[in-house]
């Protein structure tokens, strides 16, 4: 083993961090170290006995559900190829050595290290039952046990032709997420719990018997009470029969444990560290153990917090994480112990508990709410005056569970009965949270924080809240929440929250929407009248003449509308600074025939524009005159090209890679889905400008996450990904919907994109409208794809009606005379050129001449320089 | 209607016939070699006032959005947004930008009528 003294000449002057363990726990450290350890004083070593990076293992079921253990990688892949990042994978740690300071891998090579952190999380446990090593028995913990049970149930269903019949034991979290597993494969599957209800850690007696029935609804057989004592063979030695300490008996074909973890502290013990009586290594509230040099954190920890017990949530492993990079870097945040507010979707059904949920303080009271024909279950627990909030459970219906949960401790004014009551029924008073609530419990924020945030740091809106606090960063579900408390401060402070366009019209840009659509209005006119007030400006203006664009699709210099259109949309072309245009011809998808170029080039020449390729797969012509735009378009047009949306809030571009026609590894054709969702989506004018992308593998040489909706080419399809953008704020855009055809994809953009022109704030683009969109992404799909609020024929025809009415609007201006008059120099001199412009030379091509420039003299005056040739 | 500068006046220019101007969008004019931008708004009223945008020192002014601060009528800058009293050229919203050098910040308001079916403009002087 390397020595103490002869490691330091061995490497940089770095201090080395090895993790042991590479799950959830130890993939929050290493990006917390990251992100806060901006010095660059550590360098980390991380091994895992698994072959894959860390992933969601909270998201395991879902792998039922088409996903591949890739789609369950946790973060950006990019944290593993930081410099001071290295991951090991399949490679087990099998003891340490804490007097050298290093750990011996399986494969005896040894790793030194300066500080040791063990996240190595716990393990499934079986009870020790004959026949729980048979074929066809399962645990329910990794990525290769779901993966190995999967196959099982396939294969076993072709051997038998029938459904496969499943049991599982432990009707617990686990279990009933294993059930579900079962289910969705297609197999008939019971519960069999040992004690007298399901969920007993969550709900008491009558919630269980409400998941019971819930679940029971759902197809799932449910056996509580029942003790397994043995798992019996068939005549083919698979598992074939339970059998239960009464006597009873289960046929089954697969078996799947789920009766608890137990924490994975061997290391420790080897190495003499503190073990608590039920197993973990034992930490102080620094996440550190007994040797000052190893931290533990995760379920393979026992915290002081936490009554030296291990606690099998990922929400506590994630703060002592935190925890353990703090105290590295030299801070002093403590671990306070384990919130063990739950909120879970079994099978469908919502089930929550946070706080005294068991009503064990003494004098508490219950408030419950039963409903056997829904299937809810809520209960409140109070003190006993019933003025605070203790506790809570719901079973079925959770909705109050998100506003209560942060009530903890605080006084509920009026009947505690008005939120457990059907939705609707009694008014719910409005609730001032307390300071010490905490809101977003990813980074641990409190609803303190946020206020202050408002009052002492200026922060008035919500983006600037969220980068102040880093409240909502990491999932984002707190966000209406952060909204709330933002905003009754903002109130208090006398600052109104005003979703106001601006001073002509209070109502907001998606009020404002739905209230044009319903009234079915066409001018401005109208609009100002029926909804505002005054006459309007450079804010309502442009909001109302893309309301009307999106709505109706016509022409947006016809009518009264060429005086709503901002700067650019005003004569279809992007205003530079010295007020000349540039023209961006359409190239859909980026493809471009070698003719189609030449008319281009000849364009850019004859009118002596200056030419640049832009980061859309076009090119951009700059410093055309107002009077020279119909010129221009007309030579495209004659070519059979039309001119380009670079400027307005409507579709940019469509990027894409080559694809599979020509790409060795492609194995979608991209190009061609570019250049379809272009011709689909041009000209629809929305909230914001929208971008969209198609790559034609995985590799993912479009950049695809990076637009508003990107599609990513897959063995079976596209996977289509809504939400992202560049620019100041970059977002990567998150899964819609996996494995779509081409016309799956194109149907939910359609109703995406429509969602999103409908509801968004002006200038709200995809990614904030849809982390603020009421129940987020999950919602959104959910209204998109499985039409949950009835509007996607809506939407449907909507889309089909741009479709229907799409014109080359550029094409529509040469053609009308009274149009063209609003494109020249001067009203009284059409053919002089504005006589202020002035340009340089710079590399073969023009651009405009600095004030030092002008007033040396040496600049080319563009009318002399730029004549058209005829 | 007429929005009258203090300032002495010059010689009237005709620049258009009234017809040639669509309510709410404006138009450039060349006046005894100087740019401006002349609006005719939607209850009738015409105004004149440089076309030359302080803030970006371009000649753009005609190609803003009119509108209304309270009871003023306005234009917008259509280059940076600055937006400026159509009655006195003073700027209302500077957007936190500073004119560009040499330049004052308001805008230059020329007189401007309808004479018969004609549109005369008289610019300001010094």
């Amino acid at each position: 083993m390397l020595s103490g003294a002869g490691r330091e000449g061995t490497r940089m002057s770095n201090e080395r961090i090895v993790v042991v363990g590479a799950g959830m726990v130890a993939h929050r450290f290493v990006s917390t170290l990251l992100e806060r350890d901006t010095d660059g004083r550590f360098e980390v070593e991380v091994y895992g006995e698994e072959p894959y990076a860390p992933y969601d293992r909270v998201a395991l079921t879902s792998y039922f559900q088409g996903k591949s253990p890739e789609d369950l990688l946790l973060g950006e892949p990019s944290l593993w190829d930081h410099d001071s990042v290295t991951l090991h994978r399949d490679a087990p740690v099998v003891a340490i050595d804490r007097e050298a300071r290093a750990v011996r891998l399986a494969d005896g090579r040894d790793a030194a290290y300066d500080h040791l952190v063990l996240a190595t999380g716990s393990y499934a446990w079986a009870p020790p039952v004959p026949g729980v090593d048979l074929p066809g028995v399962f645990m329910y913990r990794t990525v290769d046990d779901v993966a190995r049970l999967r196959e099982w149930v396939e294969t076993r269903q072709r051997f038998f032709n029938r459904p496969v019949r499943g049991a599982v034991i432990g009707g617990g979290l686990l279990g009933l997420e294993a059930a579900g597993a079962l289910q969705s494969m297609g197999a008939t599957s019971t519960v069999v719990e040992f004690a007298d209800r399901l969920m007993a850690l969550q709900v008491d007696d009558s919630g269980g018997e409400a998941l019971k029935r819930l679940i029971e609804k759902l197809g799932v057989t449910v056996r509580t009470g029942a003790a397994t004592s043995e798992v019996r063979a068939d005549r083919d030695g698979n598992a074939g029969t339970l059998v239960f300490s009464d006597g009873g008996e289960q046929l089954v074909d697969v078996v799947v444990f789920a009766t608890g973890i137990r924490p994975r502290d061997d290391l420790g013990r080897g190495a003499g560290l503190g073990i608590g009586e039920r197993g973990g290594v034992l930490v102080d509230d620094t996440s550190l153990t007994s040797d000052p040099a190893i931290s533990a954190i995760g379920e393979c920890a026992a915290a002081a917090a936490d009554g030296h017990l291990s606690v099998g949530l990922i929400a506590p492993g994630n703060t002592m994480a935190d925890v353990a990079v703090d105290r590295l870097l030299g801070g002093d945040a403590h671990y306070l112990g384990a919130d063990t507010a739950t909120k879970l979707k079994l099978l469908g059904v919502d089930v929550a508990s946070f706080g005294d949920a068991f009503a064990q303080t003494p004098g508490a009271l219950e408030v419950v709410y039963s409903d056997p024909f829904s299937g809810d279950y809520k209960k409140l627990v109070m003190t006993d005056d019933a003025s605070t909030l203790l506790g809570g459970m719901f079973v079925g219906d959770a909705s109050a569970y998100a506003t209560l949960r942060p009530m903890i401790g605080a006084k509920l004014p009026g009947d505690p009965s008005a939120w457990i009551l059907p939705e609707g029924a009694v008014e719910r008073p409005e609730l001032e949270l307390p300071d010490a609530a905490t809101v977003c419990s990813c980074n641990n924020v409190t609803a303190g924080t946020i206020r202050d945030a408002v009052n002492h740091e200026g922060c008035h809106d919500l983006g600037s809240v969220k980068s102040c606090t880093k409240a909502g960063t990491a999932c984002g579900s707190c966000l209406p929440l952060v909204k709330k408390v933002m905003a009754g401060e903002l109130e208090k402070a006398g600052l109104e929250v005003s979703n106001a366009l601006c001073e002509h019209f209070t109502l907001s840009r998606a009020q404002l929407f739905s209230a044009i659509h319903v009234a079915e209005l066409r001018t401005f006119t109208e609009v100002i009248e029926r909804f505002g007030a005054g006459h309007g400006c450079d804010i309502c203006k442009p909001t109302v003449g893309s309301i009307l664009a999106s709505i109706h699709n016509e022409h947006v210099l016809g009518g009264d509308r060429a005086a709503l259109q901002d700067t650019n949309d005003r004569v279809m072309a992007n205003m530079q600074k010295d007020g000349t245009y540039s023209v961006v011809p359409r190239i859909p998808g980026g493809e471009i025939t070698p003719a189609r170029l030449k008319v281009i080039a000849e364009v850019a020449e004859d009118f002596g524009l200056y030419t640049k390729i832009t980061g859309g797969q076009r090119i951009d012509l700059f410093g055309a005159r107002l009077e020279q735009l119909p010129q221009i378009w007309k030579r495209l047009v004659d070519a059979g090209m039309e001119s380009g949306h670079a400027y307005g809030k409507s579709l940019r571009t469509v990027k894409s890679c080559v694809g599979s026609t020509w790409c060795r590894y492609g194995v979608q054709d991209s190009a061609s889905m570019a250049i379809a969702l272009e011709l689909r989506y041009r000209g629809l004018r929305s909230p914001h400008k929208i971008k969209l992308a198609a790559s034609g593998c995985a590799r993912e040489c479009a950049e695809a996450r990076g637009k508003d909706v990107g599609l990513i080419a897959t063995e079976k399809g596209w996977n289509v990904y809504v939400g992202g953008n560049g620019g100041f704020t970059p977002a990567h855009a998150e899964l819609l919907v996996a494995d779509v055809t081409d016309e799956e994809a194109f149907t939910y953009i359609d109703r995406y994109l429509m969602l999103y022109i409908r509801t968004a704030d002006r200038l709200q683009r995809t990614a904030p409208w849809q982390a603020e969109y009421e129940g987020g992404l999950d919602e959104i799909r959910r209204v998109v794809v499985e039409d949950s609020l009835g509007i996607c024929a809506e939407l449907d025809a909507h889309m089909a009606h741009h479709l229907d009415t799409y014109e080359d609007e550029w094409k529509a201006v040469l053609s009308d005379p009274e149009r063209l008059q609003q494109f020249t120099s001067f009203v009284n001199a059409p053919d002089t050129a504005d006589p202020s412009l002035a340009y340089v030379e710079q590399r073969g091509q023009i651009r405009p001449a600095t004030a030092e420039e002008r007033a040396s003299g040496a600049v080319l005056i563009a009318p002399a320089r730029l004549e058209v040739h005829a | 209607m007429t929005a009258v500068p203090d300032t002495a006046s010059s010689t009237a220019t005709r620049v258009c016939a009234l017809g040639d101007l669509t309510p709410e969008l404006g138009v450039a004019a060349l006046v005894e070699g100087v740019q401006v931008a002349i609006f005719l708004l939607a209850d009738g009223s015409l105004h004149c006032v440089q076309n030359l945008d302080p803030f970006s020192g371009a000649s753009v002014m005609s190609r803003g959005i009119t509108g209304s601060r309270g009871d003023v009528p306005t234009i917008a800058s259509p280059i940076y947004k600055q937006v400026f009293s159509l009655l006195d050229g003073a700027c209302l919203v500077t957007m936190d930008k500073e004119p560009k050098e040499g330049l004052a910040p308001g805008l230059r308001v020329h007189a401007v009528a309808a004479e018969g079916d004609a549109v005369v403009v008289t610019l300001a002087r010094d």
